[in-house]
């Protein structure tokens, strides 16, 4: 009979360590699949680069390129691009990998479809902000950054604790929740049209009930949401890292 | 879309499901661990690696341009060099040619003073020479026209004074050419 996918799909039951704060379910051990791919792939990638580079590499230079130049320099310029290069780099590529497992069989869920993994890049995108802020002005980055210049005194009542909310608090939370109901909508989008094409296919045609001929459309849009959630993959991760590095640059500038 | 069709998951499954917002321990460990290695292998070997690639190609790329600036900047000196010889052989050449156009002008004013000197004392010889030629035929006329005159008288007297108008007419002759001498000479 057809299950509608609920929220207990991205809890599913332990594999190791049940009951303990190392846990590991099907979630976890796929998270541990990607960086085991990822590690690979970026150390065999980087072994012996040459000057005129084979397919390979010119590849995986690509999009270690797309993000340095792109993301990071684009946004912070050459010199503080350098400093903050590793983290916002790490950021895309853990945050590519794991939101392309959603689409991947055997894995059909999104190592960052649960809030953990989101939460922690979040965090480190927000403490990489204030420590740059902090690093460049001192104390004076929380007065920018609460009390921005050109505003009457007056409306500093007004705008503080909205420039507050956005910048200290909001910050974080959007960077989380956008990556994480991206991730978890589009599992939920794929599981539903996977199981309702299993349903009208499997379910009720062998019977002859012909509504299971609806089958042939949910089909299709399985195959076109797959295709939609490769983009929104890549997509997520760019904008993860495209916001931290912007938010960087917005701590590191001089008036805010 | 997306966010309409989640609201109404998340509201379906609000008693009995988790809360999707709220991290588990697990959950955060195992998060952090896999971002903590991928930035250990960023920061350990990819980065290096990947700028030493981007600093050797930058550096392949200006050394081949500042090698190409070089060799430019050498033909662009022995072209000079060459020009600088090829002016100098011309302005030689046309100092010489010069020369040679001088030289020649002397040559022919000098060999023209000669000419002109060997004609004028040529001219001269020749004019002594025939002043020489005249003052003999002179001196030897007036001794010659003294013995004629002689030789003449002789004869006259020699001869019969019969004829007086035959003598008359010897005379006047003679005194004739001489007159005619006389004047010639003058």
């Amino acid at each position: 009979m057809f299950h509608a996918p609920s929220l207990d799909e991205f809890y599913p039951g332990a594999l190791l360590f049940e009951g303990t704060p190392f846990e590991l379910n099907r979630i976890m051990a796929i998270r541990l699949i990607v960086v085991a791919v990822l590690v690979i792939v970026l150390l065999l990638g980087t072994r012996r680069m040459s000057i005129v580079p084979r397919r390979p590499q010119a590849a995986l230079e690509f999009a270690l390129g797309f993000v340095r130049n792109n993301i990071v320099i684009e946004t912070l310029g050459e010199k503080d691009g350098r400093r903050f290069m590793a983290p916002l780099m790490t950021i895309f590529f853990v945050a590519l990998g794991m939101n392309i497992t959603g689409i991947v069989t055997p894995f059909n869920i999104a190592g960052t479809s649960l809030i953990g993994l989101p939460l922690v890049m979040a965090v480190v995108s927000y403490v990489l902000f204030i420590y740059a802020g902090i690093r460049k002005h001192g104390a004076r980055f929380f007065k920018n950054s609460l009390f921005p210049a050109g505003v009457p005194a007056g409306l500093y009542i007004i705008v503080t604790p909205i420039e507050f909310i956005s910048t200290f608090i909001l910050r974080p939370v959007t960077l989380t929740l956008r990556l994480l109901m991206n991730m978890v909508a589009g599992h939920l989008l794929l599981v539903l049209c996977w199981s309702a094409s299993w349903f009208f296919l499997f379910g009720l045609l062998p019977h002859g009930d012909f509504i299971g001929l609806l089958g042939a459309g949910t089909v299709a849009f399985g195959f076109a949401f797959t295709l939609f959630e490769i983009l929104v993959a890549a997509l997520q991760a760019y904008v993860f890292a495209f916001l931290a590095a912007v938010y960087i640059q917005l701590a590191l500038a001089d008036e805010h | 879309m997306h966010t309409a069709f989640l609201a109404s998951a998340v509201l379906a499954d609000e008693e009995s499901g988790p809360n999707p917002v709220l991290p588990e321990t697990p959950d955060l460990f195992w998060g952090a661990v896999a971002f903590v290695i991928i930035l250990v292998v960023f920061i350990w070997k990819v980065l290096p690696r990947f700028n030493a690639v981007l600093d050797a190609r930058s550096e392949a790329i200006e050394g081949g341009i500042k090698r190409a600036e070089a060799a430019q900047a050498e033909a662009a000196a022995a072209k000079d060099e060459y020009q600088k010889q090829l002016a100098e052989a011309r302005a030689e050449a046309a100092r010489i040619r010069e020369q040679a156009r001088l030289d020649a002008t002397a040559i022919a004013t000098e060999v023209k003073e000669q000419a002109a000197a060997d004609a004028a004392r040529i001219t001269a010889n020749a004019q002594t020479q025939i002043e020489a030629e005249r003052q003999a035929a002179l001196v030897s006329l007036r001794s010659e026209v003294g013995s004629l005159a002689i030789d003449l008288a002789s004869g006259v007297i020699g001869e019969t004074l019969s004829d007086d108008t035959k003598a008359q007419a010897v005379v006047d002759r003679f005194l004739a050419e001489l007159e005619a001498e006389e004047k010639a000479s003058r």
